[in-house]
Order: structure tokens, then C-alpha cells, then sequence
């Protein structure tokens, strides 16, 4: 299978089974869509007649083709689909951990997945004993794994600040023990990041995610206090040296985008304006009938954000100043093996997320749906028929998967929002899978418009 | 005259990259 499509100038052809990416003319760009279907005489006679090139040259086109087709470059068959009947089952151990720590917040943003960090329950904070059992937990369970990740969420997580601290701490005592190496990450809205907190970070956590929605009237829409009052002038000067101090390690100030500022590409100008530049902006996770909620009739504002996005990257990579977009770092060379491309986040199998009293979920997204619940870091995992049905959630579980080139880029998409969607993980959260595509179509256009490769000639 | 110009991206299990949602641990090391 191919996807051939067009970027500013740039013809490009994607290889979904290979993974090979190609560069080509006009002309090749053609007889490249053409040989899927049509004998190569057949071909080599459309090209001569669309593009006036003589039948020498097309020849050698097609010849080219074929090597690429012969190197398995191009056109490249399905090896991989028995690979997902069984990979997770075979190997069913514990890597991730989301350590629900505070189900409260200080803010109440009316969007929240989280229902104001409560999970559809009662306000909670983890205390350290149930943090602690969790680490043993994953440790117990983490088998062959070396590296394992502790991520603190709530809520917000720093309303149980001192509780991280000495999980994190316990965390370093026991990664020795046990000949592993924990990365832990916390994502913060700000209110209460402070020299102590940033201090600690930058010791401590491999990753800090900083939630700002970017230009302020954007941000204070629906990141309010419980007084309504905005968070904006609050946690932007905390942001600013946080990340002032924090060096090369990693940071991501993370917005997320509704119905009400689809032109989410002023909200990334916000940002960089403020002097952030490591991104990311996301699509509003929230129930359909929602006002915030995207909607078919914003998707091709949407598109076209993505794109002049990718366009300011490549501008801004041309001036020396960079920037970093989620969503578009794109590793091609040394990237994920095909394992993890079909297998996707391990939600449900090797990551879980962990309740304040100690209940396990399959990720942070089911954690409040009562048939969801998999078990207990006391008990284990006993819903294994569950757990199984995750095992089985790839990129070759749905059927509508199969024709859809992108499926070894998002290794079937997000469980949670294909349930959110349809009812069912194996179900397919349509919008999600068209905003998807678009995002990996920019990112490789980004790549190979920043790659200093020679760009073939038009014919 | 070129008019293909392929990419290098790499040929199509450790467990040990990051979990991702909310690189290559082996090739990078």
C-alpha cells in the first residue's frame, strides 16, 4: 500500500509496509499512482502523453520504479500482521505507571476529561503508603523491563507535592535494588510551581508537561479558579522560570484546542512569543455534544493550521530558531521498531494508571468508569479478560483499519477515544483517525523540507 | 535526470522506549 500526496512544491510518496519514504517528480509522482493498478506499457504510454516526456525516459522511470519495488521500497506487501495477533499477550508486563496522586484541583476548567481532577467521585489524595505500594507493584511486575516510567497526574499533582517527593525519593532507592532505571514525569497547570518545585524538577523529572492553552483570552475561557478568575497572569511568569531554568531537559508547554479557537496556530505564536519552544497543542478530548467539542464543520480550518504550522517550523528552522511540535517529531531513521508500531501505548497492559486508594485503570482516560476498573496494586490485575482485550487493541484490530495508510504510524489510534467515540476500543474515533493523518502528512513535509536533501527536478 | 530521491528511514521488541499516549531506546543508545 502508498500514500502519495502533495506539500507546498514537494511530491512525496509514503511505503506503509516498509516504511520507506521517497521524493519524486511530477512524472514519477504519476506513474508511481498509476503502476499500483495499470501494466507498465500502459503506464509508460499515460506518461508520454500527460507529461510530453519521450518514452526513453519514461522507461527508465519505470525501470526505477521496479527497483525500488525489488528492494521492498515500494509497493511492499503485509509482513506484519501475525506479528499482532499475539505480541502483548506474550508478553503482558508492567512498564508505565500514571499515579493518580490528587483527585482534586485548584483550577476549574469547565473542558476537563477529568471532571475538575474529581474522576467522577470524591475529592482524593494518595497518600504515601499507597504511592509506595504502587512503585513495589511495578517493580514486581515489571519482569524483563529496565526502564520503567512513574508519571505524577492528577489533578493537579503539586496539591500532594510532598507525597511525590518521597515516592520519588523511595523510587531511587529501590531502582537500585532492582537493577532498574525509573524516569518519572509530572504534568502541572502552574498555579503552584514555585523555586522549591522547579528545584526539585530539574533534579528529578525527566519530563515536565506545563498545561497553558496559549494567548490569554484563550487560556482564561476555561482555565479558571473555582472564583472564575482566570489563570493566565498566574502561571505564565511561573512557566517563564521554570523553564528559564531547566536547561536542555525536557519540557512541553501543552494547550489544548476546542470548537472556540480552531486558528490554534495564534495560540503556538503565543507561546513562542513568550519564549517556549518545546509544544504541543491538542484537540479538546470531551463528550460530543459538547460546545467545546470539534466538529466535522471545524476540520478544515483545522488542516489548514497544521499546515501553515508546518510552514512556520520549516520558516523558523531556516532562521536558526527552531522549534519542537509534538505531534510532528518524527524520528525516520531510528524510530520505532514495528513492534511498537503496532502495538501503540500499551494502555491496559504494560501502562496503567493508579487510583488515590489504589485501583488500577487502563490509563488515566477510563479511571472513574467503574467497568473499567482491571483490579488493585494489593491484588493485581483480575480482570484479565479486559486486560486481554487491550492485549488485542493494535493496529490490525479494526477492520477499518485495514486500507488506512497511517495505521503504522498511530498502531490503531487511542483505546480511550475509540471509546469515547463508539462505545467500544475497538471502535474507531473517525475525526481522530482524519486529524491524524493530516498531522503525519505535515510532519514528514517538515522532515524532508528540513533535511538539506536535493529535491528531484520537475521534468 | 533524478526523479526519485529516497528518504532514509529505517527497514521495518526490547520493550524499553517510553510509553507513549497525556527515538528507539536500542538504535539510540
Amino acid at each position: 500500500m502508498i500514500h502519495c500526496y502533495q506539500f507546498d512544491g514537494l511530491n512525496i510518496v509514503l511505503d506503509c509496509y516498509s516504511g520507506s519514504i521517497h521524493m519524486v517528480d511530477k512524472v514519477a509522482y504519476d506513474m508511481i499512482r498509476w503502476y499500483e493498478n495499470l501494466p507498465a506499457e500502459e503506464v509508460i504510454s499515460k506518461a508520454v502523453e500527460k507529461h510530453g516526456i519521450s518514452r526513453e525516459d519514461a522507461e527508465e522511470c519505470i525501470a526505477d520504479i521496479d527497483d525500488l519495488k525489488t528492494a521492498g521500497k515500494l509497493y511492499a506487501p503485509d509482513k506484519y500482521e501475525h506479528l499482532a495477533k499475539d505480541f502483548r499477550k506474550k508478553n503482558i508486563k508492567i512498564k508505565a505507571l500514571c499515579l493518580h496522586v490528587a483527585h482534586t484541583c485548584n483550577l476549574n476548567c469547565s473542558y476537563c476529561f477529568a471532571s475538575q481532577g474529581k474522576y467522577h467521585g470524591e475529592r482524593a489524595i494518595m497518600s504515601y503508603e499507597v504511592g509506595k505500594r504502587a512503585i513495589d507493584f511495578l517493580i514486581e511486575n515489571s519482569g524483563f523491563h529496565k526502564n520503567l516510567d512513574i508519571d505524577f497526574f492528577g489533578g493537579e499533582p503539586l496539591m500532594n507535592w510532598d507525597v511525590c517527593k518521597q515516592l520519588v525519593a523511595y523510587g531511587r532507592e529501590q531502582e537500585k535494588l532492582h537493577n532498574k532505571n525509573i524516569r518519572f514525569t509530572l504534568t502541572t497547570n502552574g498555579i503552584l510551581l514555585d523555586d522549591e518545585v522547579t528545584e526539585f524538577c530539574n533534579k528529578e523529572m525527566h519530563n515536565v508537561v506545563l498545561s497553558l492553552d496559549g494567548r490569554k483570552e484563550v487560556n482564561d475561557r476555561f482555565r479558571v479558579d473555582y472564583a472564575g478568575h482566570g489563570s493566565y497572569d498566574r502561571i505564565v511568569p511561573n512557566f517563564q522560570k521554570f523553564v528559564a531554568k531547566r536547561g536542555d531537559k525536557s519540557y512541553y508547554m501543552r494547550g489544548t484546542f476546542t470548537h472556540y479557537n480552531t486558528d490554534f496556530l495564534n495560540d503556538i505564536k503565543q507561546m513562542l512569543d513568550l519564549g517556549f519552544n518545546e509544544l504541543s497543542m491538542e484537540p479538546v478530548v470531551t463528550d460530543p455534544s459538547s460546545p467545546s467539542a470539534i466538529t466535522k464543520e471545524d476540520l478544515p480550518v483545522i488542516f489548514g493550521q497544521y499546515e501553515d504550522l508546518a510552514r512556520l517550523m520549516v520558516e523558523r528552522y531556516n532562521e536558526g530558531r527552531p522549534f519542537t511540535f509534538y505531534h510532528y517529531m518524527l524520528d525516520l531513521t531510528c524510530g520505532p521498531c514495528i513492534y511498537k508500531r503496532i502495538a501503540g501505548c500499551g494502555s491496559g497492559t504494560e501502562y496503567l494508571a493508579v487510583t488515590p486508594w489504589g485501583d488500577l485503570y487502563p490509563c488515566h482516560q477510563f479511571v472513574g468508569d467503574e467497568a473499567y476498573r482491571m483490579g488493585s496494586i494489593y491484588e493485581g490485575v483480575l480482570n484479565t479478560e479486559l486486560r486481554d482485550k487491550f492485549a488485542s487493541c493494535n493496529a490490525y484490530s479494526r477492520p477499518e483499519c485495514k486500507d488506512c495508510w497511517a495505521k503504522l504510524y498511530c498502531s490503531g489510534g487511542c483505546a480511550a477515544n475509540s471509546y469515547h467515540a463508539s462505545g467500544d476500543i475497538n471502535g474507531v474515533y473517525e475525526m481522530g483517525c482524519d486529524i491524524f493523518r493530516k498531522r503525519i502528512e505535515c510532519a514528514i513535509a517538515v522532515k524532508l523540507l528540513t533535511s538539506g536533501l536535493e529535491q528531484p527536478g520537475n521534468g | 535526470m533524478t526523479r526519485i530521491v529516497t528518504v532514509e528511514t529505517r527497514d521495518l521488541g526490547c520493550g524499553e522506549c517510553q510509553t507513549s499516549c497525556k527515538a528507539c531506546e536500542q538504535l539510540n543508545k
